[in-house]
């Protein structure tokens, strides 16, 4: 019976859809309309095919289908990413190659630039967090996840959404709101995804067979929820029309600007920090088989790290219509954030004291060190450069782009890229990684490719805030901005050959996972996924 | 000193345990507290300094009275007093007699660089050196006059500006597509390669001198030299705006050409143009 009512809503999904695509007011509402009948379509043909076999006993152990399927498309997005990443980069250094004439536009800067910060925060990261948070969630409760084909849902739909953004950008339906570009519907639809992987991860805490609930789940809740939470308030908008991607932002001028970033930077704060170091809080001590360092400490340093954060948005608007007192206030959560976000470098780095000499022979581990010492420096570098002094000379360089890379190349992508170390040999029920020296290869690639990114991006941006400030003794600008621009160019090169190495590091993990899968020799004992006691 | 605790063997864990990982009770180290405590103290009395805490009816102002309006609007001020006079003289200055006045020139050129960077130099280039439509204004070759008034004329007034219709220069290229057949066109293209003395056909320039005498000695002169009133440029000089290759110069020949070279006097003050003329009067070719 219930499938039956699957198939009749996905059948009129289908229709509806095709119906949409017809009357569509522009390329990028109809290529997602039709996107979504696909979609549709695929998932009407497994419900069908499903249907003849026999329902077996409802499994009991842990759900890792998906999780298996997650790790799969973190890597896959990753290399989307970093590869749009180096593109563009490369466009900057070298304009010609927007092609601007022969492609139409279609993949100048402007656009594919979204492309690339949503395919590695929300494509990339996304899918990494709602893996491991998935995994980790199971191994620290002890139970299978809450609501049966929920999970699938939360999974599947966030890939969709996914594919929404990305038809979007390219075809040029986008609010301009940055980290926020997609249109409505696909904001629409993220909300039901987002209230579906809510009720997942809190059906199945409340299930848990652990008496307490693990620091790790502590943050991937509060990412869901303020995500959440942020989500919705940011897009808060009028559609044109319901045949067309357009639409028109509630808010206006200055609070709409203060909306944006606090959005903006609680994006920042909640999914790349708070979700992350949900994924540090699990991955480390596994992986080092170290006690975490200090309860205490993770309760105050949580508490204190989720508070702060959620003001610390008006950093963003120094010197513009905002008020003074906004920017003040911003500035001084900011600040007295510094400590909070480092309780999570300090538990993390202690939880591997006693196992030092580990970074010698497990590269996994080394990642991981690295990618909390990014994360120890880019927490330090945020505050600084929230002061209105420092702000003053960073704002609008390359230094910020450094900064956010620092963070992202440096902490996001080496503790993915350690997590995924980890998984992948338990999943598929391997004794060990294909290849530790390709691990080796990874590391040192990665982490000379953000020394490079980091430090091109802080030449250039200070020299770039230099530049445009420079005056003379009558108080006349020296420069045109035209000069700066050509000033940053080798910096600009330096700055695609750190992405370039970045990108390599990343390809040779991604032939290493698949050899793991593929080649290295199976787990003695027990299958993959078993439940605990 | 933060390492401390673990190296000591006795300290306990929570007792909790999740997939095998346990937590040790160790305390905050203590740095971390004090500094933690630090940059409260430290933002408690930054917002009583500055404006901060949001009320019924504004904020508070802070005990230092500070503001970035208040910031940006003294240091605007500091220079405004420094140049106040030198400014009222540039404003109502007779541009040709800069020369004899070495103080007021230096600080015209200072600042026209300055105007230029941030207006001019979008089209013209940072250096002045043009690009293809938009003229170099570092040789001697000029559309419109080089000497100082002439420059003055078209900055204030721009070339084809829509904005400034009854005083902006105006000089039309038309179109000559639907005059000329395509061996005319052929042939005056040769001609006026030849008028710049590049390698061209005799006997296509032959035949083009007749097509160019019939047609385009009215704007261009009879020797090709242009003429400024009307903003035709000179052919025999080699610098091209629109580039030297005959398919460039078919272009320009078919489809007409009028650049476009907005109006300032509304949008800087008489200082600025004054000062802009200046800078770009003693770029080389200023006559």
């Amino acid at each position: 019976m219930w499938d039956y009512i699957k198939l009749l809503v996905l059948a009129v999904i289908m229709v509806a859809a095709g119906y949409v695509a017809n009357n569509a007011r522009d390329l990028a509402y109809m290529v997602s309309a039709i996107e979504v009948a696909l979609v549709a379509l695929v998932v009407f043909i497994f419900v069908v095919r499903g249907m003849g076999e026999t329902k077996t006993e409802p499994e009991t152990g842990y759900m890792d289908d998906i999780i298996r399927v997650g790790v799969i498309l973190t890597m896959f997005w990753g290399i989307v990413g970093f590869s749009v990443g180096v593109w563009i980069a490369f466009e900057l250094a070298y304009p010609a190659i927007n092609y601007s004439d022969a492609l139409q536009g279609y993949l100048n800067f402007g656009r594919i630039r979204p492309l690339h910060t949503s395919a590695v925060i929300f494509a990339f990261g996304g899918t990494a967090l709602i893996t491991t948070s998935f995994y980790v969630l199971q191994r620290t409760t002890g139970a299978r996840l809450f609501g049966g084909g929920l999970a699938k849902f939360v999974f599947w739909g966030y890939q969709v959404f996914i594919l929404l953004a990305a038809t979007g950008y390219v075809l040029g339906a986008t609010q301009s709101k940055e980290y926020a570009e997609p249109e409505w519907y696909a904001d629409l639809w993220l909300t039901i995804v987002w209230v579906a992987y809510l009720i997942v991860f809190m059906g199945t805490l409340m299930k848990r067979k652990e008496p307490h609930i693990y620091v790790a789940n502590w943050f991937y809740l509060s990412f869901i929820v303020t995500i959440a939470m942020l989500h919705i308030i940011n897009n808060l908008a009028v559609p044109v029309s319901v045949f067309g991607s357009k639409s028109v932002q509630l808010f206006a001028g200055v609070q709409d600007a203060m909306t944006q970033w606090w959005y903006g930077h609680n994006a920042v704060g909640f999914f790349l920090t708070a979700g992350f170091l949900g994924m540090m809080y699990y991955f480390v001590p596994k992986q080092a088989e170290r006690p975490v360092f200090s309860y205490k400490l993770s309760i105050i340093h949580f508490w204190a790290l989720i508070f702060l954060y959620i003001w610390a948005g008006p950093h963003h608007l120094h010197y513009t219509a905002l008020p003074d007192w906004a920017s003040t206030l911003g500035m001084v959560m900011s600040v007295v954030l510094w400590m909070p976000s480092w309780g999570g470098m300090i538990n993390g780095l202690m939880t591997l004291s006693g196992a030092w000499d580990k970074l010698r022979t497990d590269p996994v581990i080394r990642m991981m060190v690295v990618s909390v010492g990014f994360y120890g420096m880019s927490t330090f570098e945020g505050p600084m450069m929230s002061i209105r002094a420092v702000n003053s000379l960073s704002h609008y360089t390359d230094w910020t782009i450094g900064h956010v890379h620092s963070g992202a190349l440096g902490w996001n992508g080496m503790i993915t890229f350690g997590a995924l170390y980890f998984l992948v040999p338990r999943l598929w029920g391997k004794k060990e990684l294909y290849s530790l020296k390709l691990v080796s290869w990874h590391f040192w690639l990665a982490t000379i490719g953000i020394v490079l990114y980091a430090a091109s991006m802080w030449v250039t941006g200070i020299m770039e805030g230099l530049m445009w400030r420079e005056v003379d003794a009558q108080g006349f600008l020296v420069n045109s901005f035209a000069d700066t621009v050509a000033a940053k160019h080798p910096m600009l090169v330096v700055r695609g050959i750190g992405g370039l190495l970045y990108l390599t590091g990343a390809s040779i993990m991604a032939y290493n996972l698949w050899k793991t899968v593929t080649r290295a020799p199976a787990k003695a004992d027990a299958p993959a996924a078993v439940a605990a006691e | 000193m933060a390492r401390k605790p673990t190296e000591k063997k006795d300290v306990p864990t929570t007792g909790h345990e999740w997939d095998g990982i346990q937590e040790y009770d160790n305390p905050m180290p203590r740095w971390w507290v004090w500094v933690f405590y630090a940059t409260i103290v430290w933002g408690i009395g930054y917002t009583i300094a500055y404006p901060a805490w949001p009320l019924i009816n504004g904020a508070t102002p802070g005990l230092l009275g500070w503001s970035t309006r208040g910031d940006v609007a003294a240091e605007i001020q500091k220079f405004t007093d420094m140049n106040a006079d030198l400014n009222a003289r540039l404003a109502s200055a007779d541009l040709t007699a800069l020369d004899d006045d070495p103080a007021l020139k230096n600080y015209a050129v200072q600042y026209g660089r300055a105007t230029f960077a941030t207006f001019c130099s979008q089209c013209h280039g940072s250096g002045a050196a043009g690009a293809k439509g938009y003229p170099n204004l570092l040789d001697n070759d000029w559309l419109w006059g080089g000497d100082i008034e002439a420059i003055h004329t078209t900055v204030t007034y721009g070339i084809r500006s829509p904005d400034a219709e009854d005083d902006t220069r105006i000089g039309d290229m038309p179109a000559w597509a639907d005059v000329l057949e395509e061996d005319e066109l052929a042939n005056v293209i040769e001609y006026v390669v030849s008028l710049a003395g590049g390698e061209h056909d005799t006997a296509m320039a032959e035949e083009g001198k007749v097509v160019f005498e019939d047609n385009c000695t009215a704007c261009h002169g009879d020797d090709g030299s242009g003429i400024r009133e009307l903003g035709a440029p000179d052919l025999t000089d080699a610098i091209w705006l629109y580039g030297s290759s005959r398919e460039d110069i078919a272009e320009t020949i078919r489809d007409g050409r009028a650049g476009v070279m907005p109006n300032w006097n509304t949008k800087l003050s008489e200082a600025q143009i004054a000062a802009v003329t200046a800078y770009v009067h003693q770029l080389g070719g200023g006559e």
